[in-house]
């Protein structure tokens, strides 16, 4: 249906049209977050060997975060004095809307997606790179010392992780020949990409995790050393914004990575009769329980430890990784 | 051809719907949020929190220069990221020479890398 819409002459009746998916599916992402929370918790709980949120809403806490979220809403909002208004009052805006903004070139399967823009996967990295702007700005304008470090730090994080991060996709885009995300998954039909370009998986693994500054790289918002980082002098809803920036992110990124090197919606052999929805969906859940379990698992890096692996490590294996498929690709195609 | 420039168009017109929502979403949910939270601000509120002391001088300084160190390494890396993105797209059509091209362009950048690394400027401190 969608792919019609695309198809015909733009409209001021199919432009409404966008606008009510658009929104049907921003409501689906809230959901997703509020329960993405509650997994989170859940799960860090049993590898805790506790039992996690269980009071609000049955045994198994199904209202524990809408709970939450009510609080927050009717919680005071204060700005400190000394603080840049105009601009604390824009920080959390910048930090959401390019987390949403990333998710309209992801296709979830062959009938449900949004834009199918050509440079899909160009137009992802350029958009999340806003997020850093809207971190440094909540740092800078609480005009509290926590927070600049946290604001800084996470600068600093999320360019260094940038960089390994766009690099390792280089050798997928390399093989497909498209930066359009329907044909990447299209180009996955026998071998997802992950057996292809195992090195690439890793790197982008990695490097995503630092991007969403969780554990083991939550060094902006470390809890025992800067309060809560850039978001310290946040309150109530705007404090909420962010961390819905995070789990928006969360979701794009699994999203991206089940695009990438999972196969997207493209069912495992001898199984294509289940609807590739449905595929999608599971792959997408292993990758977020994935970086659940590496939360619950690793401590968190020092600060030089976290800068040399990035620039000393992971930068040279994506560079050497991008040229040694350039490489086997040209040796294929000439013998 | 029409039906491609129309997925262009409409394409684009999802993302501005897309960012429509993503401004929209804020707003009303902070404008909503206005009208049911309390409000009473008192001095010692709306002071900077700075683990229960008075705060003391802005925190506005100056900051270590490490950081505009690693500022300008990922700006030198994320332009020959952008060099990299149509290579690898048109690389079918390119071939060997391309290939060789991009090596060359790359070791150059390496050789800078290394030079960073020699002067340590990678090692945070």
């Amino acid at each position: 249906m969608i792919d019609q819409m695309l198809a015909a002459s733009p409209n001021l009746m199919n432009t409404f049209l966008f606008f009510t998916i658009a929104a049907a599916f921003l409501m689906v992402i809230l959901g997703f977050v509020t329960y993405a929370i509650l997994a989170e918790r859940k799960v860090l709980g049993f590898m805790q060997m506790r039992v996690g949120p269980n009071r609000v809403g049955g045994r198994w806490g199904l209202l524990q975060t809408v709970a939450d979220v009510l609080k927050l809403l009717i919680k005071e909002d204060t700005i400190p004095k000394l603080a840049d208004r105009p601009l604390f009052i824009l920080a959390p805006v910048l930090a959401f809307t390019p987390a949403f903004l990333v998710l309209v070139v992801i296709p979830f399967s062959e009938n449900l997606k949004f834009a199918d823009l050509g440079i899909g996967l160009l137009y992802y990295i350029a958009i999340s790179g806003i997020t850093t702007i809207g971190i440094l700005t909540a740092g800078w304008a609480s005009n509290n010392k926590y927070a600049l470090l946290g604001g800084m730090r996470s600068a600093a994080q999320m360019i260094s992780y940038e960089i390994p991060l766009v690099m390792s996709v280089i050798g997928v885009v390399l093989l497909t020949g498209s930066l359009n995300l329907n044909e990447i998954v299209a180009a996955q039909e026998n071998w997802a990409f992950i057996f292809i370009q195992p090195v690439a998986f890793i790197i982008f693994l990695i490097a995503s995790i630092a991007e969403l500054n969780r554990t083991p790289f939550d060094l902006p918002e470390a809890e025992s050393e800067l309060v809560a980082g850039y978001h310290v002098e946040f309150s109530g809803f705007r404090w909420a914004f962010f961390m819905l920036a995070e789990y928006v992110y969360l979701f794009a990124m699994a999203s991206l990575t089940t695009v990438l090197f999972l196969g997207g919606w493209q069912p495992i052999p001898f199984l294509g009769f289940i609807p590739g929805i449905v595929w999608f969906a599971l792959k997408f859940i292993l990758i977020v329980f994935i970086m659940i379990w590496i939360r619950g698992t690793l401590p968190r890096l020092r600060a030089d430890q976290l800068m040399s692996f990035g620039w000393k490590v992971l930068l040279p294996l994506a560079l050497a990784n991008i040229f040694l498929t350039a490489i086997i690709k040209e040796l294929i195609n000439s013998f | 051809m029409q039906d491609l420039y129309n997925v262009y168009q409409n394409s684009y017109l999802f993302v501005f719907v897309f960012l429509l929502l993503g401004i929209l979403l804020p707003i009303v949910a902070l404008t909503a949020g206005k009208l049911l939270r309390p409000n009473k601000p008192t001095p010692a509120k709306q002071t900077t929190y700075e683990s229960g002391i008075e705060p003391f001088h802005q925190s506005w300084v100056q900051f270590n220069v490490r950081y505009y160190m690693f500022g300008l390494l990922f700006v030198i890396f994320d332009v020959e990221t952008v060099f990299l993105y149509p290579w690898a797209v048109a690389y079918d059509k390119l071939g060997i020479f391309a290939l060789i091209e991009m090596l060359i362009f790359m070791i150059m950048l390496v050789i800078g890398l290394i030079y960073a690394w020699k002067k340590k400027v990678l090692t945070w401190i």
